[in-house]
């Protein structure tokens, strides 16, 4: 599906001030990063998961693991928008019982991705709480799931997205607004 | 399809009359009265006239082995269907194989077949069994069955293992003047089989059926016939090993005569690819470097006669995974065509060649006399269009089966029908003018 | 762990029928996906919800045990609901025909069809008739295509990579469908094979097969990176293929001695169930050169993986 740039949100250095004032608000409402893990959700989430555990590092010398999730298994749309899914690894290798799970993803949109994924920890342990951190929230929610940590909000309408790029897999820190020129084709499966 | 009674006195106007026996190849007419050729030549007319422009007129076509299923296997085919296949495909006349049930072993049923099979214009030729019930155990009474009107001698699909029982067969077909109709094959050795055995079986996991398995067969009847003399005429030779035999035989002065298949003609083993049970026969589709032998011995006209081994089967027979489907395939309304399209069209045989190996060489294998078109010759004949661009499609069989491997198959030739003494039957009408 | 994955890279038939044909990409696809699986093998809470309200049956007409507790476990991992079919005690016992069967699984709308069946080419009897996603789970000697993946996803484990990797399949190669799977896979992956065993059991046309075949199991053991040990069925030695049973492990039997003399030990698979003291001897079935155990393990998600890239509808593309 083809797409226009209409605006960049964010470059690496808006990105890096966004992670960090993030951290900090992490460690602030948990008081301290004991008791933390860092779940990101494949793709972008992961990059985004460890550049958090590497800031909250720096903050408060904590060591907090990492991570990661694929909720292809759990999504709702299954069989409904694939023509085969692209299943990828999830790799959680602490024990998830009685900790505090951030669970980190790029942007949060319709809720049904992070409703995938809060029933994949719930298969994986009984964690204390689990709260979400995101960079963008771009709104349009269609189920009751509120993120804990916003990055950005970015009130967006319905053909238009947003693109988290990150130089791990982008080549490139930004966050762009775009406008999709083919609305009636397949929606991309990432829930961007 | 009922044959339909001709007028007493006709002309066949305007078609190429082809009879290799008369070195007739010409366009021309035919004037016919109560059943008998009475004028060839050139502007002939009579009463009626059917204008057959662009048709090929010539001898009768023959059969030389098909399976009626009746009595028995009345589900699958009967005579009477057998006979309308055979008339549509443009064979007037047809040997039939014993494997019924009751077996064609005593005069008794091998007389009810041809009584049965009187009525319609194609001519039914019973072959006999060898032994009794076809169980290689002992010999039938095969004086009986020869007065009676069996013209051949056969436990076509299960040879007998005895090399003993053959051979006093042999011997007996001195007496009887009638072929042993050799289905060539070591059951040992074919064991399970359900395709040849090749890299292709191994690709599609069937078990397979050696080629060993007809050439050992082949030539232990070819052994046994040089020894006694008798005339073994090897059915469906499908080998390159079987044919050189064959050939090797036939230049020692052994009484060998032999027939082949459209299927093994123009078919090879890639063909089961797919699992398409239509494609399962005995003996089995073999490789190309076989079906090119085959396909020279025509050219070289060392092999006598082209015979379908039309063998119906059910649908029910045939639905069912490969392994488990029956042997056989139809063949009488698609060999001619068949045969003309990838033969005559691709200079493998002249137009006189197909007519001969299909009317006199068959014949001459069982004894009978060969039609002619000359003038006081009593009528049999066979009406083709060489121009008819066709599809075969089951659905248009006059056979009660549909079980053909060249289903969908693009063909130019077809038949139109036969002409026998006073009657026409055939998938198109008499047009008299 | 997993590479970032190509988009659109799919299996590119909706049926799993065999693996000859599929090219290395979709091969490597199904055992990327099996690799992600895994994981959930070793929750606490084994399943999880992808394949809810999808039916498979489990269509078994011939007696096995091993690979349909493997689909089985594979479909329950994955919440399908699952029915099983076998031979004995079912309307086939009693003369309904492959036909009527099929017609039967098509008027109960089941999605996924996994069948084993005595006969080559039954999956492919089915997928000309039914809608449902037909999954072979071995016909005949034909193909038993989840076997040589999961024979190739625990090769990858071993080894890395299998380009290049030396596997010999040793024993009766005439009637098995694991060897015939694992040939087409392991080549489309770049792997050398080598079939090795008595004459009598090597198939017609071995030799146009892009292999090796060898007769000496010592030169197969020094050779080889992997064997594959094939089960002997016991009824061979009966239908005059062999001797005896004791003189075919004298012959071709993997034991301790004949592997201690290879310069280094190859890794030993077997796909079960062994015949101890025939094909196998118990001291390298039990050794750690064997992974015959992973090999089980590997099934289940081999076969997850297979259900969850095969279970999805088709999607008609504008």
């Amino acid at each position: 599906m083809k797409f226009r740039i209409k605006a960049k949100l964010a470059d690496a250095d808006g990105m890096r001030r966004t992670l960090t004032r993030l951290a900090h608000e992490i460690i602030e409402r948990n008081k301290g990063s004991k008791g933390l893990v860092i779940v990101g959700m494949q793709t972008r989430g992961v990059h985004i998961a460890n550049r958090l555990k590497d800031l909250i590092h720096s903050i408060d010398g904590g060591e907090v693991p990492v991570g990661v999730l694929d909720v292809t298994l759990y999504r709702d749309d299954f069989r409904l928008k694939f023509k085969q899914p692209q299943v990828q690894a999830t790799q959680i290798n602490f024990d998830l019982d009685e900790k505090s799970i951030i669970l980190v993803d790029d942007v949060i949109y319709t809720g049904r991705t992070t409703r995938a994924a809060l029933d994949a920890l719930m298969d994986l342990g009984r964690a204390a709480r689990i709260q979400m951190a995101v960079m963008v929230d771009r709104g349009h929610r269609e189920l009751p799931i509120r993120p804990d940590f916003v990055g950005k909000n970015v009130p967006t309408s319905i053909g238009e997205e947003v693109r988290v790029r990150v130089k791990e897999v982008d080549d490139e820190d930004a966050i762009y607004l775009v406008e999709m020129e083919d609305l009636n084709g397949e929606e991309q499966p990432d829930d961007a | 399809m009922e044959p339909i009674r001709l007028p007493k006195k006709y002309c066949l106007k305007g078609a190429r009359l082809i009879d290799p026996v008369q070195g007739l190849d010409k366009a021309g007419d035919l004037v016919i009265e109560n059943g008998v050729i009475t004028e060839i030549g050139s502007d002939l007319s009579a009463p009626v006239c059917w204008d057959m422009q662009g048709a090929i007129i010539c001898p009768g076509f023959f059969d030389l082995h098909v399976h009626l299923r009746e009595p028995g296997f009345e589900d699958a085919e009967t005579i009477r269907t057998g006979q309308e296949a055979a008339a549509a495909g443009g064979f007037t006349g047809m040997a039939c194989m014993p494997n019924t049930e009751p077996t064609l072993d005593q005069a008794g049923v091998v007389r009810w077949v041809i009584q049965q099979a009187d009525g319609f214009p194609v001519a039914v030729h019973p072959v006999a069994a060898v032994t009794k019930g076809r169980k290689g155990e002992e010999l039938t009474e095969m004086v009986e069955l020869r007065e009676t009107g069996a013209v051949g001698f056969s436990d076509d699909g299960s040879p007998t293992a005895n090399p003993e029982i053959m051979r006093r067969a042999l011997e007996y077909s001195l007496l009887v003047k009638a072929p042993i109709i050799s289905h060539a094959e070591d059951l040992d050795l074919s064991r399970d089989g359900a395709m040849h055995e090749s890299e292709t079986s191994t690709r599609l996991g069937l078990p397979g059926i050696p080629r060993i398995s007809e050439d050992i067969a082949t030539i232990r009847d070819i052994m046994l016939a040089e020894y006694t003399g008798g005339h073994l005429h090897l059915a469906h030779l499908s080998t390159e090993g079987a044919l050189r035999a064959f050939e090797e035989a036939v230049k020692r002065g052994v009484r060998v005569t032999a027939e082949v298949t459209p299927h093994h003609l123009l078919l090879s083993d890639k063909a089961v690819e797919g699992y398409d049970t239509d494609t399962k026969m005995k003996p089995p589709l073999r490789e190309e470097s076989d079906r090119m032998a085959l396909m020279e011995s025509l050219k070289a006209k060392s092999i006598q006669a082209i015979a379908t081994d039309h063998a119906p089967h059910t649908f029910e027979s045939k639905v069912v995974p490969y392994d488990e489907a029956a042997f056989g395939v139809v063949g009488l309304e698609t060999a001619v065509g068949l045969i003309w399209d990838r033969c005559v069209d691709q200079g493998v045989m002249e137009p006189a060649d197909i007519v001969s190996i299909f009317s006199q060489g068959p014949r001459q294998v069982v004894g009978l006399s060969v039609p002619a078109i000359k003038a006081g010759a009593p009528m049999e004949l066979t009406i083709f269009h060489p121009e008819e661009s066709w599809q075969v499609k089951t659905e248009e069989f006059y056979s009660k089966s549909i079980n053909s491997p060249f289903k969908g198959w693009e063909l130019k030739g077809r038949p139109w029908g036969i002409l026998k003494d006073t009657h026409w039957a055939g998938r198109v009408e008499p047009d008299f003018k | 762990m997993t590479p970032e994955r190509v988009k659109g890279q799919e299996l590119s038939s909706r049926h799993l029928l065999g693996l000859e044909g599929m090219p290395g990409e979709e091969i490597s696809h199904i055992l990327d996906t099996a690799d992600a699986l895994k994981e959930i093998l070793d929750r606490p809470i084994k399943k999880v919800p992808t394949l809810r309200g999808v039916t498979v049956v489990n269509l078994f007409f011939e007696p096995s045990t091993r690979t349909r507790l493997s689909f089985e476990l594979a479909e329950k991992r994955l919440s399908a609901d699952l029915m099983n079919f076998s031979k004995t005690g079912s309307s086939v016992s009693k003369g309904e025909t492959l036909l009527d069967t099929a017609q039967n699984i098509e008027a109960m709308r089941i999605d996924v069809v996994v069948v084993r069946h005595q006969c080559p080419g039954v999956p492919g009897f089915l997928a000309d008739r039914l809608n449902s996603v037909i999954i072979n789970a071995g016909d005949g000697a034909h193909e038993h295509p989840t076997q040589a993946l999961l024979d190739m996803l625990t090769l990858r484990q071993k080894f890395g990579d299998i380009k290049g990797l030396k596997v010999a399949i040793v024993g009766d190669i005439a009637h098995s469908r694991v060897a015939l799977s694992n040939i087409y896979g392991l080549k489309a992956l770049g792997a050398e094979v080598m079939l090795c065993g008595p004459p009598t059991l090597m198939p017609r046309g071995a030799e146009s097969l892009p292999i090796k075949v060898c007769h000496d199991i010592d030169e197969a053991i020094s050779w080889a990176d992997a064997l594959n040990v094939l089960r002997l069925q016991l009824e061979r030695q009966k239908s005059g293929f062999l001797p005896s049973l004791r003189e075919y492990h004298m012959t071709f039997g993997i034991t301790m001695k004949r592997l201690e003399k290879a310069a280094e030990m190859p890794l030993i698979m077997h796909p079960g169930p062994m015949n101890r003291g025939v094909e196998i001897e118990s001291a390298v079935a039990d050794s750690g050169h064997s992974v015959v155990l992973d090999q089980v393990t590997n099934g289940v998600a081999v076969r997850m993986a297979v259900l969850v890239l095969l279970s999805a509808p088709e999607v008609k593309l504008t």
